[in-house]
């Protein structure tokens, strides 16, 4: 068969009677918005929000300047090798992720349903989820955070714990914390004093880490956002996709191709940049939208000395992260639930084909759990990590998302409604395989 | 904290068992697939020299493990790290090893300080299963009577793992058929014993180094202090004497599985690299040809397996409770090895399915590790009801 053959090889041609009802059809669907009379008001907020390409210039960016420099970069140094197997979690990491774990239950999953419709996260979750630390946790005690070394693994289960409440509020409460670790990773003195004071502050800046782009079969490695050199900096053009907290953010760490000679990370400020509306199928809560650069002017100083392979990596474990979460959100969901439902007199988790089903979430889960484990504990201690972060993503990416779709099939109809949060975590764990950057554990 | 690389102190054994693997067993792995039933007598070099390891702290082979004393050890960890190693080699052959089959195994998880020492040193082979009872060994039909000093068994065993070249085998059997699952006891059977007739040895479709037999008891009498554990028939523990053996010898199948899957997936990625295809970690898979895009899923299947085999036997370390986990390892590792290794065979054409290479080889051995010491359907439905909270008569 030659490559003009088959499936999607040519577009549909249209007739005449197609054109008549493709006009119809426009007229038919064009007065919405004034039969709605939406006002410029909550509703017309709500609209816009969900309401994918529209168009705002990006939030009010406050100013960022250096306080008190260190001598030096600080970096927390990596974790010293124990030489002993173990899966202990230590006492502090046990007490973060009991906390974070509570307030995934009691604060993220009420929440979600409500976020996931309106396209953006509540406004007093996000400060409570500052105040918990979450950005703290990775920069060290020299620039005000609370890191004594390499905190990936801590990030890795804090990322786990807020996805058992909702993945899309854990990936807003996370997206500054990407900034913040890119900051601490990788930025200069000058950086550091610049930015990092307001991620360790009372009013800590909604900020993303934009690596993605629209673009079919995206590679993070060739990137079509570019950086050209210009007597005072560069200059930025290109557009990045599904940035979290994209309108409210006042700060970006984008990626761009600098020169033809491989990708960079840049930090920019909001106001430079327009910012569209892309709400997705799931991730909804986390309000994604399009970062669009125009010639976008940025001093010297805002290139990161980045190993950004490196940078890659570390937010691909954290989608692994967000991804074992979910998961386990989706079989402590479903266990009550198949076994309270009754078909045919006895409950639907006597069958084994709803049992082995469960049986294989749990299976498939746990390897999800101990393989990003092990990439994030080889991340920390400073190990080489590309392949065993490769291989938890392929592995959170494929078991992940049959998870998601085991969780709608074990609740039949009832899955697939809105009653239930299955068919949210369905949209949500489709994520994990398209998104690169955005976190950073 | 939270760390998952081989603990220092076990790479040298972890070497010493991949050094055996490559001088003794994978040259050896074609010769014995293809002599099946001859015995391989290779290896009593290499048990010897396993012997003189294990006593200066190594030791590689499958062994059995025994929980007792306090704290910590790495005993269950360096036995599947070691497993790993040998079945890359072969697993038929390890299966064979003088001195490691599965007997020993449910000897030292269950036998008295006694019949520890007693049987110290032998081989001992397990025979649970029955021509009419699988995975249903709670039906088994073999009984054991007392008389006097003895007990007289009689009954029909199959699928006995090294039967012929072991010195003893370990018998299932039942004091009570009407008492059902609590009336189960395992007994050492010698080899010698008048009425333990060997009936014949199985044609197999892999591990063919390793001999699988079929055994008569009629009126066989063994001393009454080769019953494992504890006479009495305690209604109310069921099954979990003779049961407890499958927490600790599941983590070693899954181990063996990890083995050949391990030396499958390096020999494709070896002739996919001289097919002109390579391997990138950070590009993303769908971006790179489709047999690398094939290679990074199996990958990801295969770190799964190793790291839930390890898990299963950190906890056993550890003392904590594994049953779940051992099941978790077993039922990833079975479905896991049997699906890569017949992909790698698909993926490397005739290369792969020819007996110039051992890729289908090791495709055929890896179908067992989904069947025996708990085929994949009953690991799922002891990981469902662990999950689901059921009982056996609840969820069948």
């Amino acid at each position: 068969m030659s490559a003009s053959e088959g499936l999607g090889a040519k577009p549909h041609r249209r007739s005449a009677l197609g054109a008549v009802m493709s006009v119809l059809n426009r007229v038919a669907g064009a007065p919405v918005v004034e039969r709605l009379r939406l006002k410029k008001s909550v509703d017309r907020a709500l609209y816009e929000a969900t309401k994918t390409g529209f168009r705002t210039a990006g939030a009010a960016t406050r100013s960022f300047t250096a306080a008190r420099r260190l001598g030096a970069p600080a970096r927390p140094p990596a974790v010293a090798d124990s030489g002993v197997f173990d899966l202990t979690p230590t006492d502090e990491q046990q007490m973060i992720v009991e906390t974070v774990g509570e307030f995934a239950a009691e604060r993220l999953r009420p929440a979600a349903a409500s976020a996931d419709d309106k396209c953006a996260p509540p406004e007093e979750l996000l400060s409570t989820a500052a105040e918990l630390g979450v950005t703290l946790l990775g920069v060290p005690e020299e620039l005000g955070g609370v890191a004594t070394e390499r905190s990936t693994v801590t990030n890795v289960l804090v990322a786990e714990a807020l996805a058992t409440g909702d993945m899309g509020l854990a990936l807003a409460c996370l997206a500054p914390a990407a900034v913040s670790n890119a900051l601490v990773q990788w930025g200069n003195e000058e950086q550091q004093a610049t930015y990092l004071p307001a991620f360790t502050g009372d009013n800590v800046p909604a900020a993303a880490l934009a690596i993605q782009e629209p673009v079919a079969l995206f590679d993070p490695f060739s990137l079509r956002t570019k950086a050209y050199r210009t007597a005072g900096g560069f200059r930025l053009t290109g557009v990045k996709s599904l940035v979290p907290r994209a309108a409210a953010a006042e700060l970006f760490v984008v990626a761009a191709d600098v020169d033809g000679r491989g990708p960079a990370l840049f930090v920019v400020e909001s106001s430079s940049v327009a910012i569209e509306s892309e709400p997705a199928m799931g991730l909804r809560g986390a309000g994604t939208g399009r970062v669009v650069l125009d010639q976008v002017n940025v001093p010297a100083s805002a290139l990161l000395d980045a190993d950004y392979a490196e940078c890659v990596r570390l937010a691909r474990l954290g989608w692994c992260a967000l991804a074992v979460g979910t998961g386990q959100a989706v079989l402590d969901y479903v266990i009550p639930y198949v076994n309270e439902r009754v078909a045919f007199g006895e409950p639907v988790s006597h069958r084994q084909g709803v049992a082995f089903k469960v049986a294989d979430i749990g299976t498939e889960l746990d390897g999800m759990r101990l393989v990003t484990y092990r990439a994030a504990a080889r991340a920390a201690a400073g190990l080489p990590n590309a392949r065993e972060v490769a291989l938890a993503r392929k592995l959170c990416t494929d078991k992940g998302m049959q998870i998601g779709s085991d969780g709608v099939q074990l609740l039949g109809g009832h899955g697939f409604v809105k009653e239930h949060p299955v068919e949210r975590w369905y949209r949500d764990l489709r994520a994990v395989g398209v998104m690169e950057g955005a976190v950073l554990v | 904290m939270i760390n998952l690389e081989v603990p220092r102190k076990l790479t040298t054994l972890v070497d010493q068992a991949r050094q055996a693997a490559m001088a003794f067993l994978r040259p050896n792995s074609r010769k014995y697939d293809q002599a099946e039933h001859t015995y391989p007598k290779e290896l009593d070099t290499l048990a010897s020299l396993l012997d003189g390891l294990s006593a200066s702290g190594g030791g590689a082979g499958a062994g059995g493990v025994r929980r007792s004393g306090s704290g910590k050890s790495t005993a269950n960890l360096s036995l599947v790290l070691g497993t790993m190693e040998m079945c890359w080699g072969d697993a038929g052959l390890l299966l064979s090893m003088p001195r490691q089959g599965l007997g020993n195994a449910a000897i030292a998880s269950v036998a008295s300080e006694e019949q520890l020492a007693r049987y110290k040193g032998k081989w001992a082979a397990m025979a649970i299963t029955e021509p009419d009872t699988g995975s249903d060994s709670g039906a088994i039909r073999t009984t054991a009577v007392r008389d006097g000093d003895h007990y007289v068994l009689n009954g029909e065993k199959i699928f006995v793992t090294s039967g012929e070249r072991a010195d003893c085998v370990v018998v299932w059997a039942t004091l009570d058929r009407s008492l059902g699952k609590a009336a189960i006891k395992s007994f050492v059977v010698d080899r010698d014993t008048p009425g333990f007739e060997l009936v014949r040895l199985e044609h197999k479709l892999g591990i063919r180094a390793s001999d699988t037999a079929h055994f008569r008891l009629d009126n066989c009498r063994v001393p009454a202090s080769n019953l494992l554990g504890t006479p009495e028939i305690k209604p109310d523990q069921g099954f979990a004497g003779v049961m407890q053996t499958f927490d600790n010898t599941r983590p070693l199948v899954a181990a063996m599985a990890v083995g050949i899957t391990r030396a499958a997936l390096e020999e494709t990625r070896r002739l996919l690299t001289s097919a002109g295809v390579e391997i990138d970690y950070d590009k993303p898979a769908n971006n790179q040809h489709a047999a690398a895009a094939a290679f990074l899923d199996m990958e990801a299947d295969y770190e799964s397996m190793y790291l839930l085999t390890l898990q299963a036997a950190w906890m056993a370390d550890n003392r904590k409770p594994n049953s779940l986990q051992a099941s978790y390892a077993k039922a990833k590792a079975g479905r896991s090895a049997t699906a890569i290794t017949l992909r790698c065979v698909e993926l490397c054409g005739s290369l792969g399915y020819t007996e110039h290479e051992l890729l289908e080889k090791w495709s055929r051995d890896a179908k067992i590790m989904d069947i025996f010491e708990g085929t994949q359907q009953i690991q799922q439905l002891i990981i469902a009801r662990r999950l689901l909270g059921k009982t056996s008569a609840q969820l069948k």
